[in-house]
């Protein structure tokens, strides 16, 4: 980025800075916010990105509930967030400055398209008077760009219309952006070359857009000074490497595991927010897996339960509302004992909750939603590029233990990002599976010793014809049976079977302090959150802990004694303490808890400051 | 109880027979259930098909009708209430090869599984699909079904049903199913010859079978199995032939203005012009769906196939995608996508070519 020379004077240095990128639905600010994101990686920053956007596809324009914004903090450290508070705010409209202008820190700064702030598109936001003049945003670098204005003289001549022409002022902002930040616009050209390779004067037009946006920031005097990204050390290793969302990477581990373990993979969903990308990544590899668009949430389940029955690798996909629907096929699954993933995104909740909003809220009913004994293997991702590596366990224990699991990530990791470093498949374990085929000593529900595996015994294979279903089965022969010594047995080889999965979990890693007072402990999403506040306050004197679940169900047989060497135990989670309760009911443990349901991840601040009142600091 | 069963032994002709194809569990429906007609003509068709015995899959949902699977000595799945659509239709994607079979009753296909059921018609999957109609609840021990007729009196409707029933028939045909067909349990040669048409049929095979609960709906279609009555309130459905009825032989039935109304012929004469020519194969679905509306107010009720046409089968394409060879793309790119890059130990940076 040294390369890149700057009429305008100083160039600061930061070690991450975090951006905001807010416009009205249709201006398009999770494209520019997800190429700026790629631009990023590409050049060797981390990166971590929260994309906010409404329920609603275009609601009324100009409207606050039509406001869509993409967060991304980067840095040449360790990034584990999108940051709790913006350096730098792009807000296309009035709408979006007064969403938003709370996210921003004290001095920083604050562009607008000034272009848009009319009388009726202020009023529309809820202003009586334009912030741009007044107090309002004294305590922020506001830069006032005439984006509307300059796009549309820049594309004077363009055949495009003039609602086209509008359309492309995202671009110019995004090269204002780029000066901003000395970044390259080569990425983003490349791919709207791409994009626009069959519609010529669309390419031009944003092209010019982007380029016009570029010198406006070079030649304006607009910026006082310019930001480049610090490199402290070198984070990653050499290898391949890409910007990945948590559902891409659920995708992609779906596709590895089908290839490590040499089974067709097949996948049965129902569209529902904030899962669906998973299905439309998956449709895209036709050759490497059957997707089936079922009728509703339960055929989607079904299907999968069916295919797993004939033998495949077999996944469905849904959030919230959803999973309650696949409760009973949940069961069926339990009870007929075959491997079967079910991914959960949740979203906030109960009922329809907050469509495109984050929760961690469906804990309780991922262990234990389902009548009767019904126990089922829950893994929870904890970041987005971890999607994958979950997938790839869920499979691998659903396999060799014939049971569903269930894999809970969230809309924060499922459409939030960071750089992932690409595996070759020579770096993954093969997942050994092999179907039942001998006829020899043959019985449905006979079990193998260490696992408690029933065989796989797929429809196609000669003699060894057999019945299953959601009746209660006879150990052993798998016959249906009503006595009553036979079913508690029965649910108890189950709950154990369960149980032996915390045989394959590896040791738990501290981070922070270890020997600190305080261990905080969370799961899934919130690992980045929480780390990132216990090393640093480790790091400036105030040592603490943490740990972060994967597994849910079974536990880690070493989280017991962790507990214990502490004296104080925070668990902080996006619940009312879901898992806080597990943990009490399990470990007697008498702990503090931090809960945030409001739709968004943790912000750094709320978790320090809760540490800081637990330890009476 | 796989081990308890006879092996796959194949007779000394080297053919499977019906015998091979039953479990070693006696059938536990009531003494007198239509269930055992059913059971026994399928039982018998299944030989005949030349499939394996090991390719046969029986999918089924919850009811008297869904245990059908225990009884038969192929592989089979007894789901839950409504769904067996939905395994099946995951089992069939992925292993093409089965050759795979939903049992399901009046309340397992029409009510709790209504949706799933549409939908498996109009998607034309090589399933076959054999609905038990009894026009009850009968696990449950008698309450009213989507198909009990107006007026009868089942446990939830003391006062008779005031329901308008539905016609499986009817909503098969209106989602697109390609083959749709009714019989009685009664009649067991009537059903060998249209499981074994189902059987042979390429798409989804919808069979409506009238069945009688002895228990809790006893004689619901007497008029319809009587040896007394058939004659007069049945039609028997043949391609190509004039819609005939009557134990002389003496009624048709005609169309006026898309109305089939019935009409008095003289057996001994040529047929009238204007009497109905069956035709399975005509691809307008319209006509199929006028006789399955048929059977009250003095119509006779058609039984055979309604429907026989060929249509693209669901997931044929996509299996034939797949089976064609190793993927064009190795796993490594479709991991890497389009927007990678590598890193060198110098920290260097270079995109990955696009594909």
């Amino acid at each position: 980025m040294s390369a890149i020379s700057s009429n305008s004077g100083k160039i600061e240095e930061m070690d991450s800075a975090v951006l905001r990128f807010a416009g009205d639905s249709g201006d398009g600010m999770q494209l520019v916010g997800d190429l700026f994101t790629k631009t990023s990686a590409i050049s060797g920053e981390n990166v971590a990105t929260l994309p906010d956007f409404p329920a609603e596809i275009r609601a009324p324009s100009d409207t606050v509930s039509g406001v869509s914004a993409f967060q991304v903090c980067l840095g040449g450290i360790e990034i584990h967030t999108p940051g709790d508070q913006v350096d730098v705010l792009l807000a296309m409209n009035p709408a979006a400055l007064k969403v938003n202008l709370k996210w921003v820190k004290k001095n920083g700064t604050v562009i607008v398209n000034e272009d848009a702030f009319q009388p009726r598109s202020l009023e529309k936001a809820g202003y009586s008077s334009t912030p741009l003049q007044g107090s309002e945003l004294e305590s922020y670098k506001v830069l006032k760009v005439s984006m509307t204005k300059l796009t549309k003289s820049a594309l004077e001549g363009s055949p495009l219309g003039l609602k086209q022409i509008d359309r492309c002022k995202n671009f110019f902002a995004l090269g204002l952006i780029y000066r901003l930040f000395n970044q390259s616009k080569e990425y983003t050209a490349r791919w709207l070359q791409k994009k626009f390779q069959n519609q010529q004067d669309l390419l031009a037009a944003n092209l010019k857009a982007l380029e016009t946006g570029w010198s406006f920031g070079e030649t304006s005097g607009l910026f006082p000074s310019t930001y480049s990204i610090r490199r402290k050390q070198r984070t990653r290793r050499p290898g391949t490497y890409r910007n990945i969302s948590g559902n891409t990477a659920a995708a992609m581990g779906l596709l590895a595991a089908s290839n490590r373990s040499g089974l067709p993979l097949f996948l049965g969903s129902y569209p529902i927010t904030p899962a669906t990308d998973i299905l439309h990544e998956l449709i895209k590899h036709k050759q490497r897996a059957t997707v089936f668009q079922a009728e509703d949430e339960i055929a989607a389940i079904g299907s999968a339960l069916g295919a797993a029955y004939g033998g495949a690798l077999a996944a469905t996909t849904t959030s919230g509302p959803g999973f309650s629907l696949k409760s009973e096929f949940i069961n069926l699954a339990v009870m007929v004992e075959l491997p079967l993933l079910i991914v959960d995104v949740q979203r906030a909740g109960p009922s329809t909750g907050l469509p495109t909003k984050t929760e961690q809220a469906d804990l309780f009913q991922a262990l234990w939603g389902r009548h009767g004994e019904s126990p089922v293997v829950v893994l929870a991702a904890r970041s987005p590029a971890e999607c994958f590596d979950v997938m790839l366990e869920a499979a691998r224990i659903a396999l060799h233990y014939m049971t569903p699991v269930i894999v809970l990530s969230d809309g924060y990791l499922g459409n939030g990002s960071e750089v992932w470093r690409v595996p070759s498949m020579e770096e993954i374990p093969e997942i050994k599976v092999a179907y039942r085929k001998d006829a020899e000593g043959f019985f449905p529900y006979a079990r193998n010793p260490e696992t408690l595996a029933r065989p796989w015994a797929i429809p196609g294979t000669p003699h060894l014809e057999h019945r299953i279903g959601g009746l209660e089965k006879e150990d052993k022969t798998g016959a249906v049976s009503h006595s009553p010594e036979n079913h508690e047995k029965m649910v108890q080889l189950r709950a154990e079977k369960v149980a032996r999965v915390a045989r394959e979990i590896p040791p738990l890693k501290l981070h922070g302090a270890p020997n600190a007072e305080l261990l905080v402990v969370g799961w899934g999403s919130t690992t980045g959150v929480i780390r990132q506040v216990v090393e640093r306050m480790s790091e400036r004197g105030v040592p603490v802990a943490s740990v972060h679940l994967r597994h849910l169900n079974p536990l880690p047989s070493d989280l017991g004694p962790i507990l214990k060497r502490f004296r104080k135990v925070l668990v902080a989670e996006n619940n009312l303490g879901q898992l806080w309760y597990r943990l009490r009911a399990e470990y007697l443990l008498d702990s503090e808890r931090l809960n945030k349901v409001q739709g968004l991840p943790f912000k750094a601040e709320e978790i320090e400051t809760k540490i800081k009142s637990v330890l009476g600091v | 109880m796989a081990t308890e069963e006879r092996p796959a032994m194949e007779n000394a002709m080297g053919k499977l027979t019906r015998k091979d194809f039953l479990g070693s569990l006696e059938p536990k429906w009531c003494l007198g259930c239509g269930c055992y007609g059913i059971f026994k003509a399928l039982t018998g068709v299944f030989p005949s098909t030349g499939v394996e015995r090991e390719r046969f899959a029986i999918v089924s949902g919850i009811g008297c009708s869904s245990r059908l699977p225990y009884y038969t000595n192929t592989y089979g799945f007894h789901t839950i209430h409504g769904r067996a659509p939905a395994v099946a239709m995951g089992l069939k994607l992925a292993n093409p090869e089965l050759s795979v079979w939903i049992i399901t009753g009046d309340g397992d296909a029409l009510s709790i599984g209504g949706n799933h059921f549409i939908h498996l018609m109009r998607r034309n999957p090589d399933i076959k699909v054999i609905l038990f109609n009894n026009q009850i609840y009968g696990l449950t021990k008698g309450q009213a079904s989507p198909t009990t007729a107006v007026g009868t009196r089942t446990k939830t409707t003391p006062g008779g049903s005031v329901e308008s029933p539905m016609q499986p028939l009817a909503m098969a045909i209106a989602a697109g199913a390609t083959f749709a067909a009714r019989a009685t349990d009664t009649d067991g040669e009537m059903l060998t010859e249209i499981f074994t048409a189902a059987a042979r049929h390429k798409g989804v095979a919808f069979v409506e079978v009238l069945l009688n609960c002895v228990i809790f709906n006893d004689g619901a279609f007497g008029m319809f199995t009587n040896k007394a009555s058939r004659d007069e309130h049945t039609i028997r459905l043949k391609h190509g032939a004039p819609l005939l009825f009557g134990a002389a032989r003496d009624k048709a039935i005609r169309l006026r203005q898309l109305k089939p109304e019935v009409a008095r012929i003289n057996p001994g004469a040529p047929v009238p012009d204007d009497i109905a020519i069956h035709d399975v194969g005509n691809p307008d679905s319209s006509f199929a769906y006028l006789l399955s509306q048929m059977g009250h107010a003095g119509q006779p009720l058609p039984l055979g196939i309604f429907r026989q046409v060929q249509a693209p089968v669901y997931g044929e394409a996509d299996a034939a995608a797949r089976s064609s060879g190793s993927p064009s793309i190795e796993i490594e790119k479709v991991l890497c996508g389009p927007n990678a890059w590598t890193e060198g130990a110098d920290g260097k940076i270079h995109p990955l070519s696009t594909r």
